[in-house]
């Protein structure tokens, strides 16, 4: 395989070309939407087809990286720079490391599933739709892929609008209010950071004050006093925390979540709030470890995790909405990572990776299967719903083992990193591992009891009664899923090992850091 | 080459494009006197006007590409002058053709508008080559007074005189400041001249001469008049929602950016050891400009007032530029210039056409459901929201002048890092009212009997097509103007561009 992707040059171009099919596709339908003119939505089928087929092949050609991609290796791989901007020091520089490739893997893999959930949801305005859809895809791609934090932020942003227009335009009642919510967190959130960018744009100059804004160069020529650090640190933790969305920066996500489009809700469930996790591993954490491995700021950051985990699936327990009940489980899940990832060690980071990868198919899929129930219900409600096993025994089944591996049931993706960050993170904050422990068993209750409630117990409601089991194409969009689900529960070493070099290397970096400048601080304390 | 501007001969060769403009306007204001009043004429010295436009920025284009140089005197010959004299000219275009339309459907048959915006132009290109404070009051004069006039212009209307008016009183009394601030610098250092005043400052250790403190306090006061800073802002809000549509545009954009020119370079040539003075009363001044304007702008529901606000708001994001005080704060300022200038003049473009006979439907209620009857013009507007509210790609070349802004503050010796967070933060109440029209648009349907859009004139049409491509195109592709504008600092006599950028 690696000999083939070699000889078509495979990594030269493998990232700008799906970094950017999506954005041509974006044009090209919007191109067709205004050539179509008032009429439009009535070519809602071809076009539905297009779509599908740009995000396979998008997918398709993603799967190569795979193999081509060499994780051990401490360079970027398949990396490509254009200067950009050469008098302000901006390159067109992408990159990956065996993390980003995973989460790419997750981005274009979901993105055709998506399409599918959604596929006879959205009716009005399709193409601007789908265009804006295709361009959030560039977005979230290139936020994994940059190298350059000018390029890293202009993605960071690119996705907001579309998001907000998919939220806004296509929604449920209260879109208005919740796309709004969702623009000015986030914004509120990277704005700070675009400053703390440009600041250590600035920092790195060169000796002949040409500022750069290379990922390498920042890394490794930014003089940063402590307090310079922790200041950053924040700016950008701020940004990244609402993202994630860590306690108390979440309340925009169940609004969001629940408005959204089943696609929009996907998308934000399964890749974006991916963002914020990368945020912390791939910038937070290695440009300011001193910061990060600072004392009180591991306390505050870990103690907000906890309470995200437990508080999360507190609130979750309570929803009479089935759509906000999974919401706030998200908010549970990523306080894991969360917790993982501030452990620092090289077992929780791992754990935390693969609670990212399990969460966006989980969640995913749940989400998908949501929507395919309120598009013949049309209400999210629990109470509304109750022995749909009856006369919906496939969704039956596939919605448990999808609940089974979000609780985190052994023998599904969910076990493995949980009890990885468990584990990993016992070693450096027991107290913290044991009150984040609690969550699975809040987990296996909420989602068990709405289980119960939808598709077991009497069935009492007449509406119910004619509900159509999962059509071909639903199941089919579920295989996938579910088999990755499967997959990566019995047999996790393939993943675990792409990510594990990329974690290993960061711990390392980190600690080491951070204990430099610890042992600097106390030198002085001493002297 | 070099020009020697005491020998008169090359000090009019540096002045022609200037020459040519105005020469061009006196001969139109001939030709519309002698012409019956009506559309036709109003079209045909409308088409004059932009021939004379154009081959004035031809003759810009001419004086970069030469190269020249200039010795001590009254006039500056840098690429800061010439592109600012482009954005002025640029904005001119715009202006002329939107009034051509605009003209027509409002019945304003007057050809003297385009006369007007010849002449103000003409002021403009004068502030921006000015380099001693006397042909700074005289560009302002000229500037101002065609300006006074095209505010008015829309006779029938109460709510044009009142603004008018107000621009007039108001307009006077910030000239007496500047007039009061130039007589007490002239006192204090024995000249009008930029670079004489500077050397004299130097020289004679005047930086806390209280007359000149006095004298520079006065000046800095007239200027906030002018650019509508807070608090010397009232102005702008009834100004511009009184003037016609295509004057506001103007107003926003050529005017504002001529007053902001002269500005900085009066700054960095005239009080450059003077900085601890002016420093900290320019931070304050852009610091309660994005603040107030911003939250005020939050309640705007009349899109003429909200943009007017937005303008207020941006004349506080230049300031920050200004506060830098190097280099690299007036190319960030150039940079910034042209992006708002798009974007405002795209915006004002929309509003031109959505507004009916009588500047009716200029309520943010008439462009509820905007997209879902007239997708171009939404997607338009939308652009130049986000443009004007700095959001990258979507909003194309604005997030990069907000960058350039942000990287010249925070590579300021001052220390601007609190400027650039209040910047930030601002910014994101400024999304609260930018994304609010981005809301309404897209977002809300179309009321039942909302008042029907007439159709798009061409001419307007065009002005929407290049300020959008503009916007996007230069965000994808800033490269090549922000090396431009890094080139096209203010630069004291006899200095080459090479030098500068050493520096």
């Amino acid at each position: 395989m690696n000999s083939f992707l070699d000889s078509i040059g495979y990594n030269h171009w493998i990232l700008p070309v799906l970094l950017l099919l999506p954005m041509a596709g974006a044009l090209v339908i919007a191109a067709l939407g205004m050539s179509a003119g008032q009429n439009a939505d009535s070519k809602t089928p071809e076009l539905r087809r297009i779509v599908l087929g740009i995000f396979t092949l998008e997918a398709v050609l993603s799967l190569g990286m795979w193999w081509s991609i060499n994780v051990g290796s401490a360079e970027w791989q398949a990396s490509v720079a254009v200067p950009w901007i050469p008098a302000w020091g901006i390159q067109f520089s992408l990159g990956v490391d065996g993390i980003a490739m995973m989460l790419i893997l997750l981005t274009t893999l979901l993105m055709p599933l998506a399409v599918l959930g959604g596929w006879t949801s959205i009716r009005e305005k399709v193409h601007s739709y789908y265009a804006l859809l295709m361009v959030l895809t560039t977005g979230m791609l290139g936020v994994f892929m940059a190298l350059d934090l000018m390029l890293f932020f202009v993605m960071w942003e690119l996705m907001l609008v579309p998001m907000y227009l998919i939220i806004g335009v296509w929604g449920g009642q209260r879109r208005l209010y919740a796309s709004l919510k969702f623009f000015l967190y986030t914004m509120t959130g990277s704005m700070l950071m675009l400053v703390g960018i440009i600041y250590l744009g600035t920092q790195a100059a060169d000796l002949a004050g040409h500022p750069s804004f290379a990922y390498d160069q920042i890394l490794h020529n930014a003089q940063l006093s402590p307090v310079a650090q922790l200041w950053l640190f924040g700016a950008f933790a701020l940004a990244f925390a609402v993202k994630v969305p860590m306690f108390p920066f979440h309340t925009w996500l169940p609004d969001a979540h629940v408005e959204a489009p089943t696609a929009g809700s996907v998308i934000l469930a399964a890749i974006m709030l991916k963002m914020g996790t990368f945020g912390f591993l791939r910038y937070a954490l290695p440009l300011f470890p001193s910061a990060a491995m600072d004392p009180t700021v591991r306390t505050l950051i870990l103690t907000l995790a906890v309470i995200g985990i437990v508080y999360g699936a507190l609130v979750a327990l309570v929803q009479p909405d089935f759509k906000k009940l999974v919401a706030y489980s998200s908010v549970s899940h990523l306080g894991f990572v969360m917790l993982g990832i501030f452990s620092v060690t090289p077992q929780s980071v791992q754990g935390a990776l693969m609670v990212n990868l399990s969460h966006g198919v989980s969640t995913g899929a749940l989400f998908l299967m949501i929507g395919m129930i309120y598009e013949r219900r049309h209400t999210r409600l629990i109470a509304d719903y109750g022995g749909i096993a009856k006369v919906m025994p496939v969704f039956a089944t596939l919605l448990t083992v999808v609940c089974l591996s979000s609780i985190g049931v052994p023998g599904t993706n969910g076990f493995i990193g949980e009890f990885l960050v468990l584990i990993g993170s016992f070693r450096s904050q027991p107290m913290y591992s044991v009150i984040a422990a609690t969550a699975v068993i809040f987990a296996a209750a909420y989602l068990l009891w709405a289980l119960q409630r939808i598709i077991y117990n009497p069935l009492t409601k007449p509406e119910n009664e004619r509900l159509q089991d999962l059509n071909w194409r639903e199941i089919g969009l579920l295989i996938p899923l579910i088999a990755a689900i499967v997959w990566m529960g019995v047999y996790p070493a393939p993943v675990l090992e792409k990510t594990s070099a990329a974690a290993n290397r960061l711990v390392t970096h980190v600690q080491q850091a951070g204990n430099m400048a610890g042992a600097g601080m106390m030198g002085e304390e001493i002297k | 080459m070099t020009f020697d501007l005491t020998i008169p001969s090359q000090l009019l060769a540096a002045l022609t494009p200037d020459l040519i403009l105005m020469a061009g306007a006196t001969l139109l204001m001939v030709l519309t006197a002698l012409r019956p009043e009506g559309s036709a004429s109003q079209r045909g010295i409308g088409k004059l006007a932009l021939v004379v436009l154009v081959a004035t920025a031809v003759a810009v284009v001419a004086m970069i590409m030469a190269g020249n140089n200039v010795g001590p005197g009254v006039i500056a010959v840098d690429r800061f002058r010439w592109t600012a004299d482009l954005i002025f000219i640029g904005a001119a275009i715009g202006t002329v053709l939107l009034s051509m339309e605009y003209g027509d459907k409002e019945h304003i048959p007057q050809a003297e508008v385009h006369v007007l915006v010849l002449f103000a132009t003409a002021g403009m290109m004068t502030l921006a080559a000015a380099r001693d404070l006397m042909i700074v009051f005289l560009g302002i004069e000229i500037m101002s007074i065609a300006v006074y006039v095209l505010a008015g212009l829309n006779r029938r209307s109460a709510k044009a005189a009142e603004g008018a008016l107000k621009y007039f009183l108001l307009g006077a009394f910030a000239t007496g400041f500047l007039l009061y601030g130039i007589a007490l610098t002239y006192g204090a250092t024995g000249s009008t001249n930029l670079s004489v005043i500077g050397k004299v400052i130097v020289d004679h250790q005047l930086q806390s001469q209280s007359m000149l403190l006095i004298g520079v306090g006065l000046l800095l006061v007239g200027f906030g008049f002018k650019v509508a800073a807070v608090p010397f802002h009232m102005w702008a809000p009834d100004v511009y929602e009184g003037a016609p549509t295509p004057t506001t545009a103007f107003m926003a954009s050529a005017v504002k950016a001529a007053a902001f020119a002269v500005f900085l370079r009066i700054w960095l040539e005239a009080f450059p050891q003077m900085d601890r003075a002016w420093i900290l009363p320019v931070w304050w001044l852009a610091a309660i400009t994005m603040l107030v304007g911003n939250v005020v702008a939050l309640a705007q529901r009349n899109i003429k007032r909200l943009l007017a606000y937005s303008s207020v708001v941006h004349s506080g994001y230049l300031l920050v530029a200004v506060a830098a005080g190097t280099r690299l704060g007036s190319a960030a300022f150039l940079f910034y210039l042209v992006a708002y200038t798009i974007a405002t003049f795209g915006a004002f473009a929309v509003v031109t056409t959505i507004g009916t006979a009588g500047e009716r439907n200029q309520d943010l209620s008439d462009y509820e459901g905007l997209w879902s009857v007239r997708p171009g013009l939404a997607i338009a507007m939308g652009v130049c929201m986000l443009a004007l509210m700095g959001f990258p790609l979507f909003g194309g070349v604005g997030f990069f002048a907000k960058w350039y802004l942000l990287q010249a503050a925070l590579g300021s010796p001052h220390n601007l890092l609190p400027l650039s967070v209040i910047l930030v933060l601002t910014s994101v109440i400024a999304a609260g009212y930018y994304l609010n029209v981005v809301r309404v648009m897209f977002m809300k349907p179309r009321p039942e009997g909302a008042a029907e859009i007439g159709p798009i004139g061409p001419l307007t049409q065009g002005v929407l097509a290049v300020t959008v491509a503009l916007i996007i195109g230069l965000g994808l592709f800033p490269s090549q103007l922000a090396t431009w504008t890094r080139g096209s600092t203010p630069m004291a006599p006899n200095q080459t561009a090479a030098q500068a950028t050493n520096k």
